[in-house]
């Protein structure tokens, strides 16, 4: 309503996302078809080619200015963007909220448009609550936003980068049976990756304590399982989610010894209940002998330290496909 | 001798069995005598033809923020938009800064209302001193002052124990408790219903059992004290069985609906709109029909808008900070005409009736009826017409609706107090006439 003037002087400045990808944000995977997700993983695998060279780095951002805007504390999804863009030959600057003026009483919608007035082409966004950088794209339509986790909502490169991960394992993604394991109530890596995986023709089951499992979460298409003996069964693909403390205090498992005892990846159960070339996948930062066994972790078809290489890639590509497209 | 003569509407009177054209002519802001071609007396006349002409609506849940909150509404707008939506009385909550829990507090309201409003303001105190949950307010001298009932609304009466002596005390005293039924520790920090929409977008979810439980447990309260209790936004289908369930034994409970909650469902949320943000939150599908169909059989005794006004300040951030509720008082009506009437859900005389003379059975007052004798509490409605939700036609100080952008079927064309016009064709009248006398 009072943005129209705003909004005419800014559109000189929109970026422009590479034809064939009709994508200004990315806000969740639930807005994304078959073939845009395709298209993402594809370029996501000619970028991951870099990394081997000895000059990793491209010119295709060159001049764009992207902002990392992290409200709640990441090191390593903010690492792992400002790395993506740094390959583009972007310029990064890290927006830290301990030293911003958020703390001053300036309101979300006014920080951002304060780094808007900076030049920024991107703003890839990290926040406590759901929901928030869907506001920024609706209230600030001239700025690409990305979003790099929101409260319990989504997190759509950590989805991405997953499906790559698959991929590249198993070169395809359709008709897998991925489980995704522990608190999916919490988790925005579990929606998006229930996004993706759907969309991209995989079965997706939960497994988790009754507590940590939302109600309703089957009209998204997934099985739901209490039991790990049963719920590892015919798996191709095992994504363990970080368990945390904090839901211990607020009842939702009576203490980690039990959440272990029920729900921990260990060597053993993994060999006896799984099949023998499935797939362990964990977004991290891990909890070693509690959601996840030491061997598990180091052991063969552990891909943790692959997804963290990938997510660089699969990062390169959304903000190349957002707005890469040359002037 | 101040008459007012309404001339050839459709007289449609729940509280009378009356729906025939007549005209209605008021002498001195009574209502002195309704039938064919009476003769005016020289007075102001009102065509009605083609019109409606109800008793005047009556509110018992809206939120007006003063004292404290004044850039978010006032007496002087709140009253304003209530007038604008054909409303004659209406009854402010007291969770304002400071909380309405004295004697002092009410009288405070009623002056400005006296000096500020347009229409009847029938104030609400606390059931505990500062809405705290601890202490029972002073019931009797609260009465006195003229609270017509009692309510922690916006913080629910968490303690069993508050609730069972605030239902006995006040049954002494002739004035129902207003519960916001809802289990804070149910509720913990939910925002949203706790169903398909919130396992969807990861928004936390509030369960239905903490609306349920709480009615469950107040219904028993006042079966046993014989106190007056009453449910304020009935938001699930569950808790509308046990209303009726408590009926059906003779307890004394009434309860009240949203235009919200009739016309909402979950699914208004998932694109994270802080508009439909409530509290209780919008439900299931399954729960808007069983509210309607409550409202239609009566098992809910009447609508109240749980107007709440916003700023925009306080809208535009993140879906959990934003603070729950939206306004209501302006387009009550319409909205309801449109989304209940027009579509055959529930006849227009029920709508009337639940708007009019079951809000003041609530409140054991005589209004809500165009009796010969009564206060000319008139509104009279332009079916045909419509109602444009946009900002710049509401009259609230804030704007805060999901319904922005609508245009409504049906409209307010006059609403009158005591025999006055108020409002005329999208006019507060009083308004007109001093930017006139400017």
């Amino acid at each position: 309503m009072a943005s129209s003037p705003t909004s005419q002087r800014e559109a000189k400045v929109r970026p422009k996302p590479v034809a064939g990808f009709a994508h200004r944000h990315l806000l969740d995977l639930d807005v994304l078809s078959r073939e845009d997700i395709e298209r993402i993983l594809h370029d996501a695998a000619g970028f991951k080619d870099v990394f081997t060279r000895t000059v990793k780095k491209l010119p295709t951002l060159r001049g764009k200015t992207v902002v990392n805007l992290f409200f709640e504390n990441s090191t390593r999804t903010r690492t792992s963007f400002e790395l993506a863009a740094k390959r583009l030959s972007a310029d990064v600057l890290n927006f830290a909220v301990s030293t911003s003026s958020v703390a001053k009483g300036e309101s979300l919608l006014d920080t951002v448009r304060t780094i808007r007035a900076l030049g920024a082409d991107v703003i890839v966004m990290r926040h406590g609550s759901a929901g928030t950088p869907h506001l920024l794209a609706e209230r600030l339509p001239n700025l690409s936003i990305i979003n790099a986790g929101d409260g319990c909502h989504a997190h759509p490169t950590q989805g991405l980068l997953d499906m790559f991960t698959i991929l590249e394992k198993r070169e395809r993604i359709e008709g897998l049976q991925v489980v995704i394991l522990g608190d999916i109530l919490h988790s925005r890596v579990a929606r998006s990756n229930i996004w993706g995986l759907r969309t991209m023709g995989a079965k997706v089951r939960v497994v988790g304590p009754k507590t940590l499992i939302p109600r309703g979460i089957e009209a998204m298409g997934v099985e739901v399982c209490h039991d790990l003996r049963e719920g590892l069964q015919d798996a191709d693909v095992i994504n363990i989610l970080r368990i945390q403390r904090e839901r211990m205090t607020q009842n939702f498992f009576p203490s980690i010894r039990e959440y272990t005892l029920l729900y921990g990846l260990t060597e053993e159960r993994l060999r006896q209940w799984a099949k023998p070339d499935a797939l362990v996948m964990h977004p991290g930062p891990i909890n070693r002998g509690i959601e996840i066994g030491q061997a598990v972790a180091d052991g063969p078809q552990s891909t943790i330290e692959e997804q963290v290489t990938n997510g660089v890639a699969v990062r390169m590509a959304v903000l190349y496909l957002l707005c890469g497209g040359s002037e | 001798m101040n008459s007012v003569l309404i001339r050839g509407g459709r007289v449609l009177d729940p509280s009378e069995g009356r729906d025939e054209t007549a005209d209605i002519l008021v002498e001195d802001g009574i209502i002195r005598a309704i039938g064919g071609d009476i003769a005016g007396s020289g007075g102001e006349m009102i065509d009605a033809r083609g019109l409606v002409v109800c008793p005047g609506f009556i509110d018992l849940h809206v939120h007006l923020r003063e004292p404290g909150r004044e850039d978010k509404e006032t007496i002087a707008t709140g009253t304003r938009a209530a007038a604008a939506g054909g409303f004659t009385s209406i009854c402010p909550m007291p969770n304002t800064e400071p909380v309405i829990d004295s004697a002092s507090g009410v009288n405070h309201v009623l002056a400005l209302a006296a000096r500020d409003g347009v229409v009847r303001v029938l104030p609400t105190a606390a059931v505990t001193v500062g809405q705290r949950g601890e202490d029972i307010a002073e019931f009797g001298d609260l009465a006195n002052a003229g609270a017509v009932a009692f309510s922690d609304d916006g913080r629910p009466v968490a303690d069993p124990g508050i609730m069972r002596r605030a239902l006995e005390y006040t049954s002494m005293l002739g004035r129902p408790v207003f519960n916001h039924a809802e289990l804070p520790a149910l509720v913990g920090d939910g925002v949203i219903h706790e169903g398909v929409v919130s396992a969807r977008i990861g928004l936390k979810g509030i369960p239905a059992a903490a609306e349920t439980a709480c009615v469950a447990r107040d219904v028993e309260i006042a079966a046993e004290t014989g106190g007056h209790l009453h449910i304020q936004h009935v938001s699930t289908g569950r808790a509308c069985q046990i209303i009726a369930e408590a009926k059906s034994r003779g307890v004394n409970v009434t309860a009240e609906a949203c235009p919200h909650h009739l016309v909402l469902t979950e699914e208004a949320v998932a694109n994270f709109s802080t508009l439909a943000r409530v509290s209780p939150p919008l439900r299931s599908a399954a729960d808007r029909e069983a509210i309607r169909a409550a409202l239609r059989d009566g098992v809910i005794d009447c609508v109240a808008t749980d107007h709440a006004p916003h700023t925009d300040i306080e809208k535009d951030q993140p879906f959990d900070q934003a603070p729950p509720g939206m306004i209501g008082l302006d387009f009550a009506f319409a909205l309801l005409f449109t989304e209940l009437v027009d579509t055959d859900l529930l006849p227009l005389e029920v709508l009337i009736q639940r708007m009019t003379s079951d809000p003041a059975h609530v409140l054991g007052i005589g209004a809500g009826t165009l009796c010969i004798g009564a206060p000319a509490d008139i509104t009279i409605l332009d079916l045909e017409g419509e109602t444009r939700v946009i900002p710049e036609a509401i009259h609230s100080r804030s704007k805060n609706t999901p319904f922005l952008g609508r245009t409504l079927r049906g409209a307010v064309a006059h609403t009158l107090v005591g025999g006055r016009l108020v409002f005329s064709r999208g006019e507060i009248v009083v308004d007109r006439e001093t930017a006139r006398a400017r």
